[in-house]
């Protein structure tokens, strides 16, 4: 067979993250936010929409701290969605984050998490990348010996990586596929970036160490998880055996004007000042004692509140859990399955014995976690059945079948505010 | 026994039969029978290679003291909620790297490794590879016999398959 002469123009994509696959013809139920279809969390097409619109489409997203890449040359391999990304740090101090996919054959060209480098080199052909992402070296691009070599009209400046906006706050770094996002901070919204700011103040962070877990479920019953406080006194047996949380406990939810982000806060009543008083509190109200009692010592470190989860919309939660302190970020592995990347982080230069107490409180957190550990199997729990009856839906009526704010924790409503969200960006 | 008197393939059988018995008794699921084989101060933890590697100090499980481990076991038995499980681990590669002296009043520390692997079987799946890593130990003798004055389980195994709730 003889290879044609010219090559017929070819298809070009409308947009750099346009695709024709994600037309789920889905209708959601009339019950609106009451009701969250099983489909949701089954459904390729809905996942394929979700890339687009949601990971790729105007939202920030969360990608490193500053405190991984802290010098120039440093970079971290990460994930929006299932989108491989890298950040890098430019000898200037500026932050750039673009497609780990290179621009002549798609070769994920970055495969360690964390490093340092004057440049990337794709292994393939060895085009070369500077740490923005410009194309700066093309081997044999004039030829050898006067013979191949790209067209004449080839122009390293037009293939270079697919770069993202980068934002950051306090030691925070997101990312946005989307072009003129709004400052992080407008993003974040009013209502929730006082919460953001306390834990992220402006000190300098040191991370603590990291944990991945493949959890068999689809990446939006995390969220659901960690939006809903109504589960908290009844599936985690360890918070209420220990005294750590009731029901009764002063807490309120809080969201941004949007419903997409949201924050679960609890603190403990009366709450002492002084560390000593806390702890006794906490005895008093206990049921089963820990031989080892200084699993649970927790130090008062921020004002008001003992606890604070925040949840920002796509793909990050924010742990405050008294002292443990952690990043949980969800990287999508299609619709039944997403990573959970924690890192945990202090700050640098605090007291030894605070830091002893964050890393002895993480025994709470994590795959192996007193509490966490509940949340990841009832999430395989849910998917498991999800997946063989796609026909059913979810009931969220606790605490009303709308969402707003509510100084109580005896509610669903942070869940319907998310999917209110996602039901206008996903057009469903 | 005065386990530092011992001939190396002496001291190698006893150190044998200890990584046995501690493996037969967490495939067993005799969690109760797991903090013995601890010293009162004892260390344990699980945690990534990339964590170890870097030295940063998070794990998965971190005890700091026998109670700590003793309190693990009553979570895992009383409050903590999940499906059912086996997991059986296998040992294997067991080297010794000698005897340390350690302060005045401070038992000698034997340091060993030995590779481990650890297989999951859940319900409706097949049995799978769940954890793979090295076991990196400091032994001392307490109450006349060995036991692990630390225990590091350092996995290679990046990802864990959804939760680790029993110890390694």
């Amino acid at each position: 067979m003889n290879a044609p002469e010219t090559i017929p123009p070819q298809p070009r994509p409308s947009s750099a993250l346009g695709s024709a696959s994600s037309s789920p013809d889905r209708a959601w139920p009339a019950a609106g936010l009451a009701r969250i279809p099983y489909w949701a969390y089954t459904d390729p097409a809905v996942y394929a929409r979700e890339q687009e619109r949601i990971f790729c489409g105007r939202s920030w997203n969360y990608v490193c701290l500053a405190a991984e890449v802290p010098n120039p040359g440093d970079y971290k391999r990460t994930f929006i969605g299932d989108k491989p990304v890298v950040v890098t740090r430019e000898a200037d101090g500026s932050l750039h984050c673009f497609e780990n996919r290179c621009a002549h054959r798609g070769v994920q060209f970055c495969q360690k998490h964390l490093g340092n480098t004057k440049e990337f080199i794709c292994p393939y052909h060895q085009w070369t990348y500077n740490l923005k992402g410009d194309l700066i070296g093309v081997p044999f691009m004039r030829g050898v010996k006067q013979q191949g070599g790209m067209p004449a009209d080839f122009k390293r400046e037009n293939h270079g990586l697919r770069t993202l906006l980068v934002a950051e706050r306090n030691g925070v770094v997101f990312a946005s596929f989307a072009e003129g996002m709004e400052p992080l901070a407008d993003y974040i919204g009013p209502a929730l970036l006082p919460l953001y700011d306390r834990v992220f103040d402006g000190r300098e962070l040191e991370v603590l160490g990291y944990q991945r877990q493949l959890i068999p479920a689809n990446w939006k019953l995390m969220f659901e998880n960690i939006k809903d406080p109504y589960h908290a006194t009844l599936l985690h047996v360890f918070l209420v055996s220990f005294g750590l949380f009731r029901a009764d406990q002063p807490s309120a939810v809080r969201m941004d004007a949007t419903g997409r982000h949201g924050a679960l806060i609890s603190w403990r009543a009366n709450a002492p000042a002084a560390a000593e008083a806390e702890v006794k509190d906490i005895r008093s109200m206990t049921q089963l004692k820990l031989i080892d009692p200084t699993l649970l010592q927790p130090e008062r470190e921020y004002p008001e509140f003992t606890v604070v989860m925040t949840t920002l919309w796509p793909n990050i939660i924010v742990q405050q859990q008294s002292n443990t302190l952690a990043m949980r970020h969800l990287i999508t592995r299609g619709p039944e399955a997403f990573e959970l990347a924690w890192t945990y982080f202090g700050y640098k230069g605090e007291p030894a014995e605070l830091r002893a107490k964050r890393l002895r409180q993480a025994n709470l957190m994590g795959p192996s976690g007193f509490v966490s550990m509940d949340d990841s199997e009832v999430m395989k729990f849910s998917q498991d059945s999800i997946r063989a009856y796609p026909q059913y839906e979810g009931v969220m009526e606790m605490g009303g079948r709308d969402w707003k704010d509510e100084p109580h924790m005896v509610t669903e409503g942070v869940i319907r505010g998310f999917y209110d969200y996602y039901r206008k960006t996903m057009d469903l | 026994m005065d386990y530092q008197t011992l001939s190396p393939r002496d001291l190698r059988a006893e150190v044998e039969l200890l990584y046995a018995d501690y493996a037969e008794t967490l495939n067993d699921e005799a969690f109760e029978a797991w903090p013995a084989f601890f010293t009162e101060r004892a260390f344990y933890q699980i945690t990534s290679r990339e964590n170890h590697e870097r030295g940063l100090p998070i794990g998965l499980m971190r005890c700091e003291s026998r109670g700590m481990i003793e309190d693990r076991v009553v979570a895992i038995r009383q409050t903590a909620v999940y499906g059912p499980r086996s997991i059986r681990r296998l040992v294997s590669g067991l080297r010794l790297h000698g005897w340390s002296e350690n302060a005045p009043g401070e038992p000698p520390t034997l340091k060993a490794t030995a590779s481990y692997l650890a297989v999951e079987t859940l319900p409706d799946e097949l049995t799978r590879v769940f954890n793979a890593g090295k076991y990196i130990d400091q032994l001392q003798v307490e109450a006349g016999t060995l036991r692990f004055a630390s225990r590091l389980c350092v996995y290679d195994t990046l990802l864990i398959p959804n939760t680790l709730v029993y110890p390694l």
